[in-house]
C-alpha cells in the first residue's frame, strides 16, 4: 500500500482538487436529472413495477421521488409492448388506486386484471397509475404523461378532496415539478396560478451537485431497490395491526373554511376535472370512489375524516350536474363499500372492498369501450 | 463512527502530526482518545451509561496498566501527566452537564457530581486492592482476576440473554421500566478490541515479554482513537515503538494517508453503504424464494461485509498514519485466496493473529500432552476450537457457533486434501495448475459466502430456511 509522491505538492494537490470539484459541482447545474431518470434497470434487469415508486420507510424497499420519468421507467407500462389484443386501461387516482396495505394483486389494477375481461373484443390490461397524495392537478401530471402509452381507456377514481383550489399543489409530487406544472396550465387553460409559492422553483444555485446529491441518491436508490421488488414482489410494509380509519367524528361542520353548499362551486378546481376527462382521444370513465360512511359520534353531521355531510352532498350534487352536462362516462360509486371494508383511511378499501369497486367497474368497461 | 467523527479525527490528526513531537505527541494522542471514548459511544436508554461505560472504559485501562507496571511506576513524571490526563479528561465531560446545556460528548447528560466522587473513590480502592494483591501474591492473582472480568464482562455483552438480564438488572437499580429492556441497551463501543488488548498486555506480562510501558503509552495504545471502534488489534510493543520514534508528518505521508482514507471512505460509505441496501437478512430470508435472487443477496453481504469492515480499517489507518502510528494490515484481498487457510490468513488478519498467539498455540500445546488422539484429531480439536472462539467473538449465539463450526470443519478438511493433493499437483503441468488455483479461489469464495448465511442471520432456522431456498429444495 505504500505510495511514494516524491514531487507532488500538498498545497497544489488539494488547490487543484477543490476547483476541480468546485468546477464539477457548478456544471452540474446543466445536468437535466429529469432526462436522466429514463437510464433505468427496471424492464430490463428488473420487472417493471405494478405501481409508482411510493414509500418513505428502508423497510418497504421502496421510495417516494420526484422524477416523474423515472418513476415511470420503474413502471411495467413503460416495459409493456402492447399487443394487438390488449385493451390498455390506465387507472388515474390517489392512495386508493395505488393500494395502501394492498399487495399489487389485491389493488383496483390487480383484481381487474385478475378478472381476464374483455372489452371490444380485445383482453383488458389494467394500469395502476395511482399516486399517493390527492390532487387533480397531480393526477392531471400523471395522465398527461401517460398518454404516451397508448391506452384504450382512462379511469380516473376521485374524491371531493381532490379538488378543492388550495389543495391542487399541496402534493409534492406537484409541487416538485413547477415547470411541467406550468406547461399543464398552459395547454389545459387550467384557472391556477403558475407562479403559486407552492410551487418550487430551484434557481441555479439549487440544481448544483450539492443541492441535488439527494435527488441524485434517490435515482440510485430506486435502481437498487429494483433488486428487491424483483427477488420480493415486495413494495410497501404491510402491518399487522393499524389503526382503523376515523369513525367518531368532531362536530366540525366546516369544509376547507367553508360553511354554506352555495360557496363550494367557487372553491372547487372542476376545470381540471375537466381537462382529466378530455386529455385522453379515449373512451374515459370518470367514478366518484367509495368511501367510509361513519355510523359513530357525529356521523349525522359528517360521513367521516375527511367530509361534512353538507359539503360531500353538494360535491355529488355538482358533479353528477357536471358529467351529465359534458356527457360523460360517471359512476357515482361513494356508497357501495360498508364500513367494515375501509383499513386505515376513509378511502382505503380492503382486499374484499376492493373486489367490490372492481366488479362495478368490470360492468362498466366493456360497455363504454371503443 | 460516522462521517463528522471521521472529519473530526482526520482534522485533529493532522494538527497532532503537525505540531507536536515526542512525549507531546503522545500526551495529545491519549486526550484525544480519551475524549473519543466518549464520543463515539452510541447515546443508551439506561440513565448515563453512555457516560459510566466509556468511564469503565478508562477505568479498566489504568486498572490493567497498575497491575502489569513495576511498584511505584505511576509516581514518575510522565505516568503522573497520563493520570492528570485521563483524569483531567473523565472530570471535563463529567462537569460539563454543569456548563453546556446540552451533553458536550455524551449522547445523554452526565451523571450528578456525587455519583462521579462514589465512582472515583471504588476505583482507586480497587486500583489499590488490585496494586496491593499484585505485590503481596506469588500467583500472579490480580492478572488472573483482570482476565477474568475481562473475559466476563465479554460473556455478558456477547449473549443475548445474559445481555437482556443485565439491562433488567440496571433497569431495576435506576427505577427503569424493564419492560422496554433490550440485549442492546448495553452497547458498549469498542470492548471487544479494548479486552482483546488488555488481554494481550496481561499475558504477555505474565510471560515476561511485555517491555515497560508509560501510563501514557499504554492507555493510548488501548483506546487509541482510529482504532478504537473497530479495529485492527495491534500489538502494544509495535504501537510504542511508533510512538518513541520521531515522526514529522511530512507531504508524502499526508498523501499516503489521505489516499488510505479516501479509499476506506468509498469502501464503507458508497460501495459497502449501497449493497446494504440488498444484502441478505433476516427479514430477507424469509420474503425470497427464488434460488437466484437468495444468492444475489448472499454474494451483495458477502461483499458489504468485507468493503464495510475493510473501509473501516483503511480509514483507521490512514488516520493512524497523519500521527505517525503504522497500524497493521487487517485485510489482503481475502476474497482472491485459493483455499481457507490463506483466507484466514487475509481476513481480520489482526483477530486471527491475536487468537493464535493466545489461544491456538497454547491450545495445541496442551492437547499434544494426550499421546494417545491420532495427528488429525488433534488438528481437528485445534482448527474447531479455535473457529468457534472467533465465532463467539462475534456474541454468543447457536449461528456464530454453526459459523465458527463451519469454518473450523472447513480448515480442517482443507488441510486433509492439501496432503493429500500436495504431491499431485506439484507433478501437474502449469495449465492444470492454473486450473486448480482458479478453481481454488471459486470454491473459498463459495465456501466464505455460504459461511456468512450463519452469520448474517439471527437464529439457525433462517439459515437452514436460506441453505434450502439457495440450493433450489426450499
Amino acid at each position: 500500500m505504500e505510495q511514494k509522491h516524491p514531487s507532488i505538492n500538498l498545497f497544489r494537490l488539494l488547490l487543484k482538487a477543490g476547483i476541480l470539484f468546485a468546477l464539477f459541482n457548478f456544471a452540474f447545474v446543466f445536468v437535466n436529472l429529469e432526462a436522466l431518470g429514463r437510464l433505468s434497470l427496471y424492464n430490463r434487469l428488473f420487472p417493471g413495477r405494478e405501481r409508482f415508486p411510493f414509500g418513505e420507510t428502508r423497510a418497504s424497499y421502496n421510495l417516494s421521488l420526484y422524477n416523474l420519468n423515472a418513476m415511470f421507467a420503474s413502471h411495467v407500462l413503460t416495459g409493456a409492448e402492447k399487443s394487438s389484443d390488449e385493451y390498455r386501461v390506465l387507472l388515474i387516482g390517489d392512495s386508493s388506486v395505488w393500494g395502501t396495505l394492498l399487495t399489487p394483486e389485491q389493488t383496483l389494477a390487480g383484481q381487474l386484471n385478475a378478472r381476464a375481461l374483455a372489452a371490444c373484443g380485445r383482453t383488458v390490461r389494467a394500469y395502476n397509475l395511482g399516486y399517493p397524495t390527492i390532487s387533480l392537478t397531480k393526477d392531471l401530471m400523471l395522465l398527461d404523461q401517460a398518454l404516451a402509452y397508448q391506452p384504450d381507456m382512462v379511469i380516473v377514481l376521485t374524491t371531493l378532496e381532490a379538488f378543492p383550489l388550495d389543495k391542487q399543489f399541496e402534493s409534492p409530487l406537484a409541487a416538485n415539478n413547477a415547470e411541467r406544472i406550468r406547461h399543464l396550465i398552459t395547454n389545459y387553460q387550467l384557472p391556477l396560478e403558475p407562479n403559486d409559492p407552492a410551487l418550487i422553483h430551484p434557481s441555479k444555485r439549487d440544481q448544483t451537485f450539492l443541492s441535488r446529491r439527494r435527488a441524485v441518491a434517490d435515482l440510485i436508490r430506486l435502481q437498487l431497490y429494483g433488486a428487491l421488488w424483483a427477488s420480493t414482489g415486495i413494495d410497501q410494509v404491510y402491518p399487522e395491526n393499524y389503526e382503523r380509519a376515523q369513525t367518531d367524528l368532531d362536530a366540525d361542520l366546516a369544509y376547507h373554511g367553508l360553511t354554506q353548499p352555495s360557496e363550494l362551486r367557487g372553491a372547487l378546481a372542476l376545470e381540471v376535472l375537466d381537462a382529466l376527462m378530455n386529455a385522453a382521444d379515449v373512451p374515459t370513465l370518470l367514478v366518484n370512489e367509495p368511501m367510509l360512511v361513519s355510523n359513530g359520534q357525529n356521523s349525522g353531521i359528517r360521513y367521516n375524516f375527511f367530509y361534512p355531510r353538507w359539503a360531500y352532498d353538494e360535491y355529488r350534487r355538482l358533479l353528477a350536474e357536471r358529467a351529465a352536462q359534458n356527457g360523460w362516462n360517471y359512476l357515482d360509486l361513494w356508497n357501495i363499500a360498508p364500513l367494515n371494508e375501509f383499513t386505515n383511511s376513509a378511502i382505503h378499501l380492503t382486499p374484499s372492498g376492493e373486489a367490490l369497486l372492481a366488479d362495478k367497474l368490470a360492468e362498466a368497461i366493456p360497455m363504454i369501450c371503443k | 463512527m460516522g462521517l463528522t467523527q471521521i472529519a473530526a479525527s482526520i482534522l485533529t490528526s493532522i494538527l497532532v502530526g503537525a505540531l507536536t513531537h515526542g512525549s507531546w505527541r503522545t500526551y495529545s494522542l491519549l486526550a484525544l482518545s480519551a475524549l473519543a471514548v466518549y464520543w463515539f459511544q452510541p447515546a443508551l436508554p439506561l440513565r448515563s451509561f453512555d457516560f459510566w461505560l466509556p468511564s469503565l472504559t478508562l477505568a479498566l485501562v489504568t486498572l490493567t496498566w497498575f497491575v502489569t507496571s513495576p511498584p511505584g511506576a505511576w509516581k514518575t513524571r510522565h505516568n503522573l501527566a497520563g493520570l492528570l490526563i485521563i483524569g483531567g479528561v473523565v472530570t471535563f465531560v463529567e462537569l460539563s452537564r454543569y456548563i453546556f446545556p446540552e451533553p458536550l460528548l455524551t449522547g445523554t447528560t452526565p451523571p450528578p457530581f456525587p455519583h462521579y466522587i462514589v465512582f472515583l473513590a471504588i476505583l482507586i480502592f480497587f486500583t489499590a486492592l488490585f496494586t496491593f494483591i499484585n505485590r503481596h501474591t506469588l500467583f500472579p492473582l490480580s492478572t488472573l482476576l483482570l482476565i477474568t472480568l475481562l473475559l466476563s464482562i465479554l460473556i455478558i455483552l456477547k449473549s443475548p440473554a445474559l445481555s437482556l438480564q443485565a439491562s433488567i438488572f440496571f433497569r431495576t437499580l435506576t427505577d427503569r421500566p424493564t419492560a422496554t429492556a433490550s440485549a442492546l441497551d448495553l452497547r458498549w463501543l469498542g470492548i471487544s478490541y479494548i479486552a482483546f488488548r488488555l488481554i494481550h498486555v496481561l499475558r504477555d506480562k505474565q510471560t515476561g515479554r511485555l517491555p515497560e510501558l508509560s501510563l501514557p503509552e499504554f492507555a493510548a495504545y488501548v483506546i487509541f482513537f482510529p482504532s478504537l471502534a473497530a479495529g485492527p488489534i495491534d500489538r502494544a510493543e509495535r504501537f510504542a515503538k511508533d510512538l518513541r520514534a520521531d515522526f514529522t508528518l511530512t507531504q508524502n505521508e499526508t498523501l499516503s494517508a489521505g489516499q488510505r482514507i479516501i479509499v476506506g471512505l468509498f469502501k464503507k460509505f458508497v460501495v459497502a453503504d449501497a449493497l446494504a441496501l440488498i444484502a441478505l437478512n433476516d427479514t430477507l430470508a424469509a420474503q425470497v424464494h427464488a434460488a437466484g435472487w437468495m444468492w444475489i443477496h448472499l454474494y451483495a453481504y458477502t461483499f458489504q461485509i468485507y468493503f464495510d469492515f475493510s473501509g473501516y480499517t483503511d480509514i483507521a489507518i490512514g488516520i493512524a498514519r497523519l500521527v505517525g502510528v503504522r497500524l497493521p494490515e487487517n485485510f489482503l484481498a481475502p476474497y482472491t485466496k485459493p483455499n481457507l487457510t490463506q483466507f484466514w490468513n487475509a481476513w481480520h488478519m489482526t483477530l486471527t493473529q491475536w487468537i493464535r498467539a493466545y489461544f491456538f498455540n497454547p491450545f495445541n500445546r496442551w492437547i499434544r500432552g494426550y499421546k494417545s488422539l491420532p495427528a488429525w484429531a488433534m488438528l481437528l480439536l485445534g482448527q474447531l476450537a479455535t473457529m468457534l472462539l472467533i465465532g463467539l467473538w462475534h456474541g454468543v449465539t447457536w449461528n456464530f457457533v454453526l459459523w465458527g463450526a463451519w469454518h473450523g470443519l472447513g480448515l480442517f478438511l482443507q488441510n486433509r486434501w492439501s496432503d493429500f493433493a500436495k504431491t499431485r499437483i506439484a507433478a501437474a503441468g502449469p495449465r492444470l495448475q492454473s486450473v486448480l488455483q482458479f478453481g481454488g479461489v471459486l470454491l473459498t469464495f463459495h465456501f466464505v459466502a455460504l459461511g456468512w448465511v450463519f452469520f448474517a442471520l439471527s437464529a439457525p432456522q433462517l439459515s437452514a430456511q436460506v441453505f434450502s431456498k439457495l440450493f433450489g429444495l426450499g
